[in-house]
């Protein structure tokens, strides 16, 4: 096997060397009734042609958002990737790294860890970051810990009903034996209904939890809610599933959030069937001590040369153990790498043109739809690059005939919100041309445009 | 023979340091709608100092920091634990397949089948390598699948009507078990092993609040835990559950499978033993193989085959629900899947065995040199203390020493048990030649030790840094640029 270097007479001479007569012989410590007496029930080996034709026969049964028209979103985007990305990540020292446990041969993975750590600072508008969390949801789970974990006594939790789903039943995984009570913040015209949420806070609420945008697209009123939710003590946590957003709209840190999550997939991470994606997590410099995850910090060398290293490991579960503030141990490494080299090559320039592109597109498509007989637009507040539509037709058929023309139609809103049975969350990004916008709603509107 | 030179290390100010304002790279197309923008008091202004760098800045900034790397493609990598394997080049091709990479997971299952098939085979081969009936790949680290065994075991308790509330875990354990038990709201009871764990240890802390024993096969310290058999026999007597940390398997592939040893439920590293790169600290992968008694609280979706079909299924009224969006590190499923395909099951013995080859010729090698507290058959790894060094040299400036050598170090100073631990784990992918080579560096250092201990006092000066200040970056953190 050309992965396994050694040759019968490596093996005979280490065996000598160890001092027993074959390989057997090291596995004594092993009971007999703890062996497996048969071999592995899997297939033989392949070679290395068989296994990408194997593979590649897989992966052509998929459909892909390059062949297809997408216009799907919902927490995972179909951006551009530019080339530069998979060229730098491909370098080997970065991706057969590990965690950089001995700085001076990690300089390149932390120094990139910090200029990440500062890209989020600047683009979420806080003060520190950590090096990332495995992805949206659960950053936003342990965002929630970390509120309860600050705000001493306080064990309740207010929860947007317009989070993504998938990050409300995430943190309803992570809290669910612990002492924590989730409350939901009922909807109103698919934002979070700030007059029920005055109602449910008290001075027993360790923090609001609401998403911006919203899992409707929507931009919520951040500055209001955070009024709200500090005359009562707690913290306002702002999970940003699309943080292309934040490119366009006021930062999440400049309207009074006290930590902000999300999700990074947008910036330069592949689909990938939905991972991996890359979490980011940011607070202000009151919680950095009790940040979850991994940090890096600036520091010297022996010879005042400037370097940097993980810092503040007294939070992390290799030394606190049981009494750490998470027990997450590695970080998104690679995918911090594609968030960056994104975040570089389009800067401050590109990344707004790119968001403001996003919103154009998206509010041509969303003005197209709405003159169609029997599709209402549902939600009227500002939306970045999502927004819902109520169809006439049940949304399963549409999105069916759709696909016959080779269209992902969007997302259906029936099985997470009862009330939106007939409600199709629209994704429109830069990859959607208007050719194929016009297309689209040409299909809708129930022409052929094969 | 591996040796290091002083060559030519280039320096690479910060993304922001490098900017000049204008300067872009990046290409948008045209836009080809109308051109419209949010009402002025949404929008906001420059983001104050994001970088403004050309391609090709980019390109040189990224080429240089990598230069100051060191990964397994540069060379030897024991980092005890973590199972540092070359990462194979066919599955880094197969993982960028556009039907693989450009997937949304909202997709229709039915336009999916070739992603939910892979993810189904995978499954099934993981439960033939552990012995377990039933699997999830949700869980995105071996972390997150600790917490998502010990959920699944407190809903099974739950179920049957127990408030358990302690899980017992050994001291040689990895960081994450404590944390990942704690974060179930569970009582961590410490219990000390003897090099392996005794049924009697166990037998004196186990009760009826006692949910889990959470065990780690091989343990830390690279033995393997004999009385694992009767261990578990006893938890379940006293209607308690065992978890088994998978960051090992790669000592047992073929060997044993920890389902067959009355295990409950166990993650899998698949950055580990299942060959997807480290990435620089992740994305790794942490599926969870669980027995027929703990199914119905898998994490959902999970991916099942109806006739022909293969499917999600959220139906599972049990089930703790989701980790995370979607359906895991997929991207790294395929990697992995890739590794067992080229591996088929002989292969995947054979690493095992090649990798208890390497670890324990390593072991004999040092032996006589350093401080072995632990004299058991030992399998992947092995663990040396500091206390044969001389002229008060540490395990640090050991670790330090061997970078100037080329290498690098060993994971040091755990498991907690050994006094100033070395912990060194080859894996399979190392010829005697490199484990050779390694091993002349380490006896070097240990001479060195006694008559030039300076030479690990200064160590590393062949590196792009020397030895950092550590102490004043956690007293006045600096987390960012720009700001004191």
């Amino acid at each position: 096997m050309r992965y396994l270097p050694h040759t019968d007479v490596d093996v005979q001479q280490m065996l000598d060397k160890i001092g027993v007569s074959n390989i057997d012989e090291l596995f004594s410590g092993v009971p007999e009734d703890c062996r497996l007496k048969r071999p592995l029930d899997l297939p033989a080996a392949k070679s290395e042609s068989e296994v990408l034709l194997s593979l590649r026969k897989l992966a052509e049964q998929n459909a892909t958002t390059s062949q297809w028209d997408s216009f799907l979103g919902g927490g995972a985007y179909n951006h551009f990737i530019p080339s530069v990305i998979d060229q730098l990540i491909s370098r080997s020292e970065f991706y057969t790294a590990y965690t950089p446990y001995q700085p001076e041969i990690s300089q390149g993975t932390l120094q990139a860890i910090f200029e990440f750590q500062t890209l989020i600072c600047q683009l979420t508008g806080m003060d520190v970051a950590n090096a990332s969390m495995y992805d949206g949801a659960s950053a936003c789970a342990e965002a929630v810990l970390l509120t309860v974990r600050a705000g001493k006594k306080r064990n309740k939790v207010l929860l947007s009903n317009a989070l993504p789903p998938q990050y409300r039943e995430t943190v309803t995984s992570y809290c669910r034996y612990l002492n924590v009570e989730l409350i939901d913040i009922p909807l109103n015209s698919g934002t979070t209904d700030q007059d029920k949420l005055i109602e449910l806070l008290d001075d027993q609420v360790a923090a609001v939890v609401v998403g911006y945008p919203n899992y409707f697209g929507l931009v919520e009123d951040i500055a209001a809610i955070a009024e709200h939710t500090h005359a009562h003590g707690a913290r306002l946590v702002t999970a940003v599933p699309e943080p292309l957003a934040l490119a366009l709209f006021k930062s999440p840190g400049e309207l009074g959030a006290d930590v902000v999550v999300g999700e990074g997939q947008s910036f330069g991470v592949p689909l990938s069937f939905g991972g991996p994606g890359i979490g980011f997590f940011a607070v202000r410099k009151k919680d950095m001590r009790v940040l979850p995850g991994r940090l890096v910090g600036e520091t010297l060398d022996q010879d005042g040369q400037r370097g940097f290293v993980l810092t503040l490991a007294t939070r992390e579960q290799h030394i606190r153990r049981e009494k750490a503030t998470s027990n997450i141990c590695s970080n998104q490494g690679l995918c911090i790498l594609m968030v960056s080299i994104y975040l570089a090559l389009h800067g401050k320039q590109g990344l707004r043109q790119l968001a403001e592109v996003n919103y154009a597109k998206s509010a041509y498509a969303r003005e197209k739809i709405s003159q169609l007989d029997g599709f209402d637009v549902t939600f009227s507040g500002e939306s970045f690059n999502e927004f819902v539509v109520t169809c006439q037709e049940p949304v399963a058929e549409l999105k069916k005939r759709l696909e016959q023309q080779h269209i992902l139609a969007g997302i259906s809103l029936g099985r997470d919100y009862s009330e939106l049975e007939n409600g199709l969350l629209i994704c429109v990004t830069e990859q959607n041309s208007r050719e194929q916008i016009d297309r689209f709603v040409k299909v809708l509107a129930g022409g052929d445009a094969r | 023979m591996n040796t290091t030179s002083r060559g030519l290390v280039l320096d690479e100010d910060l993304l922001f340091e490098k900017s000049q304002p204008g300067r872009i790279g990046y290409s948008i197309a045209e836009l080809d709608v109308p051109q419209v923008f949010p009402e002025g008091h949404f929008t906001r202004g420059e983001i104050a100092d994001f970088p403004e760098l050309s391609e090709v800045d980019v390109v040189r900034h990224y080429t240089r920091l990598s230069t100051w790397n060191y990964g397994v493609d540069s060379g030897f990598y024991p980092l005890g634990s973590c199972t540092m394997k070359y990462n194979p080049k066919v599955n880094e091709v197969a993982a960028r397949f556009p039907g693989f990479s450009d997937i949304h997971p909202q997709t229709p299952e039915a336009l999916n089948q070739g992603a939910l098939k892979l993810m189904y085979c995978l499954q099934r081969d993981l439960e033939e390598v552990s012995g377990f009936p039933a699997m999830t790949l949700q869980p995105a680290a071996g972390a997150q699948g600790e917490f998502a065994g010990m959920l699944m075991i407190h809903a099974w308790h739950e179920a049957n009507g127990q408030k358990r509330n302690k899980v017992i875990i050994p001291d040689t354990a990895h960081g994450t078990n404590p944390a990942s038990a704690a974060l179930c709201g569970y009582e961590v009871i410490t219990v000390a092993s003897d090099g392996v764990l005794s049924k009697e240890a166990v037998a004196a802390v186990m009760d009826d609040d006692v949910a889990a024993l959470m065990v780690t096969n091989p343990n830390t310290l690279g033995l393997f835990e004999a009385d694992i058999r009767e261990i578990c026999e006893l938890v379940h007597e006293r209607g308690g559950l065992v978890y088994a940390d998978g960051a090992n398997l790669n000592a047992l592939m073929g060997i044993s499978r920890p389902g067959d040893l009355g295990i409950d439920v166990m993650h899998f590293n698949l950055h580990k033993t299942f060959s997807t790169p480290h990435g620089g600290g992740g994305p790794g992968s942490g599926p969870v193989g669980v027995a027929e008694k703990l199914r119905p609280y898998l994490p959902v979706p999970v991916v099942v085959k109806d006739g022909d079909d293969y499917k999600l299924d959220y139906n599972l009224p049990d089930s703790i629900g989701r980790l995370k969006s979607f359906y895991g590190h997929f991207a790294i499923l395929v990697r992995a899947y890739s590794y067992i395909l080229s591996m088929g099951g002989e292969g995947l013995r054979r690493a095992t065995e090649l990798a208890v080859l390497n670890a324990n010729y390593i072991r004999a090698r040092l032996e006589g040199s350093y401080d072995l507290p632990n004299k058991q058959r030992s399998l992947h790894e092995v663990v040396f203390s500091e206390d044969a060094l001389e002229n008060d040299c540490h395990t640090l400036d050991v670790a330090k020493r061997l970078i100037d050598y080329g290498y690098h170090p060993p994971t040091i100073y755990f498991p907690l048990v050994v006094h100033g631990s070395l912990m060194i784990e080859p894996t399979e992918t190392e010829s005697k030649q490199a484990v050779d080579e390694f091993c002349d560096a380490l006896l070097a250092i240990a001479e060195e030790a006694k008559v030039t201990p300076e030479l690990l006092k200064q160590a590393p000066v062949r590196s792009k840094v020397k030895r950092l200040d550590e102490a004043t970056a956690a007293r006045k953190p600096k987390l960012r640029w720009g700001q004191d």
